[in-house]
């Protein structure tokens, strides 16, 4: 049966309600924004990497409970990962929401919290907002990044 | 008629909702297993069992092209279609069925006015007044044609209500106007603009006005001759008939002294190697094979619409707001956006710090249909520094319960986040 608190779990609720490395990171090396026009959803990624370890990373913009969620639980799990590790991670996420593979639930941890959005296609991209912004700063890509 | 009659047709306990609801199939469902409170007319409106077997008859009995056949189909096909335009123009009030022409939508007709007549009478230092509470149809063609010509484009301001502010019009308003574009009714925040007024104040400086009809016509009782606007323009969509099909009405001599828009079939008289002539009115702007059914649907959305009498249903609508409005005040946190004293039934609101989307999916859970979002009005999100809104808008199939339920669902959105 439907069930609104199958998309807005306890946890999304509460990153949403107090988000997770929000701000601006002041000495950033790489930082690129995000827009989703549809929605007006806007959010600027912030990270501090050390060769090819991310020692840090922040977010601020504004958007919805779900992409502010997301972005709050992605920042959380890409600390101390390395490049190639957020990239894999991003694939992972990825089929979470738009698959119906088996995904590896234990290497994504508490961002299973947000398998709930594939039954809503129009929250997709919310979802997904933070990780699109994530992929083109990790593929070296400067350009905004809009969902479509 | 007389007075007494007069009053009993405005009287909306005669309004029998369940009869009216019954010409809907579409509102008969369950959604997210919950039955389906359809708040979102101001996006499109659902369409009546006499415009579905309009369009059904026209498939299954008569489907041919029109203007050129001479065979029966045909000529059924072109009496319809052009009975259509017949009764566009009495619901219109216009002067001739040579002023009403056929295109996609709203926005097809306003691009059409702003490179037709724009283009051709549009110059460098000419002004072009629009407002901050337009539909992005009644902006981004304006803009376009500023940048083609070097034209200047002015806004009329709002309040914080959500109204224009006419002084500031006032000022706008000069010899160098040369076009004045509007929204009867606002989508974004239901405000109904004084029409009549606005229009009188640009031809008293000799600028023409487009008026953009699209929320007004489901709602209100329009009248161009008496309006004495230049333009106007509707979507089929939103009066309860077909999607791609609109309405332009025009001036006839504004018209008939303006270029083709498109060109093609139907829109000549004669066509040679080196030269073509120009059909009459209307057909000149109708190039190519038409939306023949989409005109004969929205023939028989007026029909309906006419058989309700849109008097009794604004009357009915209003009842809808004034309840919802009453209801909603209660809930802490609700924020109305948009606050005119002359509105139509349109709700806009913020829930505290809910995002807007959140609200929509969590009211469709509860099988409530709402829009989420900008409106396709940036300008005017941007006017009360938010970056979208919840919009409940409400057509005469609504119903009072639906607003319970409407507000029920609003508590949920506040449950889930605590
Ligand atoms: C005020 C207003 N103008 C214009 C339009 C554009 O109508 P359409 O998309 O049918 O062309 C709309 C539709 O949302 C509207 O609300």
């Amino acid at each position: 049966m439907f069930d609104i608190k199958d998309l807005y779990q306890e946890v999304i609720v509460d990153h949403n309600r107090s988000p997770r490395n929000f701000g601006k990171l002041e000495d950033a090396d790489r930082t690129l924004e995000g827009y989703n026009p549809l929605c007006g959803d806007k959010l600027t990624l912030y990270i501090k990497t050390d060769g090819d370890k991310i020692n840090d990373i922040a977010f601020d913009g504004s958007g919805c409970a779900i992409s502010v969620a997301s972005a709050s639980l992605m920042t959380d799990a890409m600390k101390g990962k390395t490049l190639q590790e957020a990239e894999s991670l991003f694939n992972h996420f990825h089929s979470l929401v738009t698959t119906d593979d088996d995904v590896d639930m234990e290497q994504l941890g508490k961002l299973a919290a947000l398998a709930g959005v594939k039954a809503y296609p129009a929250r997709v991209k919310c979802a997904s907002l933070c990780w699109h912004t994530m992929h083109s700063v990790i593929q070296g890509d400067n350009t905004p990044v809009h969902t479509e | 008629m007389n007075k007494q009659n007069t009053a009993m047709n405005t009287d909306t306990s005669t309004f029998d909702i369940e009869k009216i609801r019954a010409d809907f199939p579409i509102l008969q469902q369950q959604v997210n297993g919950k039955p389906l409170v359809y708040l979102d007319n101001a996006a499109t409106s659902q369409k009546p069992r006499q415009v579905i077997e309009t369009l059904d008859t026209y498939y299954q009995e008569y489907n041919a092209n029109i203007h050129r056949g001479v065979h029966t189909l045909s000529e059924k096909g072109t009496a319809v279609y052009e009975a259509a335009r017949e009764k566009v123009k009495t619901f219109l009030n216009a002067e001739s069925t040579k002023e009403i022409i056929f295109v996609r939508g709203a926005t097809e007709a306003i691009n059409l006015v702003a490179q037709s007549f724009g283009r051709n009478t549009i110059s460098a230092g000419d002004e072009i007044i629009i407002t901050e509470l337009e539909h992005h149809s009644n902006i981004v063609p304006w803009q376009i044609l500023c940048e083609q010509t070097g034209a200047k484009l002015n806004y009329i301001p709002i309040n914080d209500a959500g109204e224009l502010i006419l002084e500031e019009y006032e000022k706008l308003l000069n010899k160098n106007t040369r076009i004045v574009a509007i929204g009867h009714i606002s989508n974004a925040l239901g405000t109904i603009n004084p029409i009549k007024k606005i229009i009188d104040m640009a031809h008293a400086v000799g600028a023409k006005i487009l008026v953009d009809g699209a929320q007004a016509v489901p709602h209100t009782k329009v009248n161009v001759k008496e309006l004495g606007c230049d333009f106007y323009v509707f979507s089929g969509h939103k009066l309860f008939g077909p999607t791609g099909i609109g309405v332009l009405y025009g001036k006839e001599a504004l018209l008939d002294a303006m270029p083709p828009y498109q060109s093609g079939g139907d829109m000549i008289q004669t066509v040679s190697m080196i030269k073509s002539t120009y059909n009459s009115l209307p057909y000149k702007f109708e190039a190519g094979t038409p939306h023949i059914a989409g005109v004969i649907g929205l023939g028989a959305a007026i029909d309906y619409v006419n058989e309700l009498d849109l008097t009794v249903t604004a009357q009915y609508e209003n009842e809808l707001l004034d309840y919802a409005n009453e209801q909603a005040s209660q809930i802490s946190d609700l924020k109305f956006v948009g606050t005119a004293k002359d509105k139509t039934s349109i709700l806009s609101f913020t829930l505290g710090r809910i995002h807007p989307h959140d609200i929509g999916t969590i009211l469709d859970g509860e099988g409530v249909a709402v829009r989420a979002g900008h409106h396709c009005a940036m300008p005017v999100m941007e006017r009360f520094g938010i970056p979208a809104t919840a919009r409940a808008s409400f057509a005469f199939y609504n119903t009072l319960a639906e607003v319970d339920a409407l507000i029920l669902a609003i508590d949920k959105c506040q449950k889930v986040f605590g």
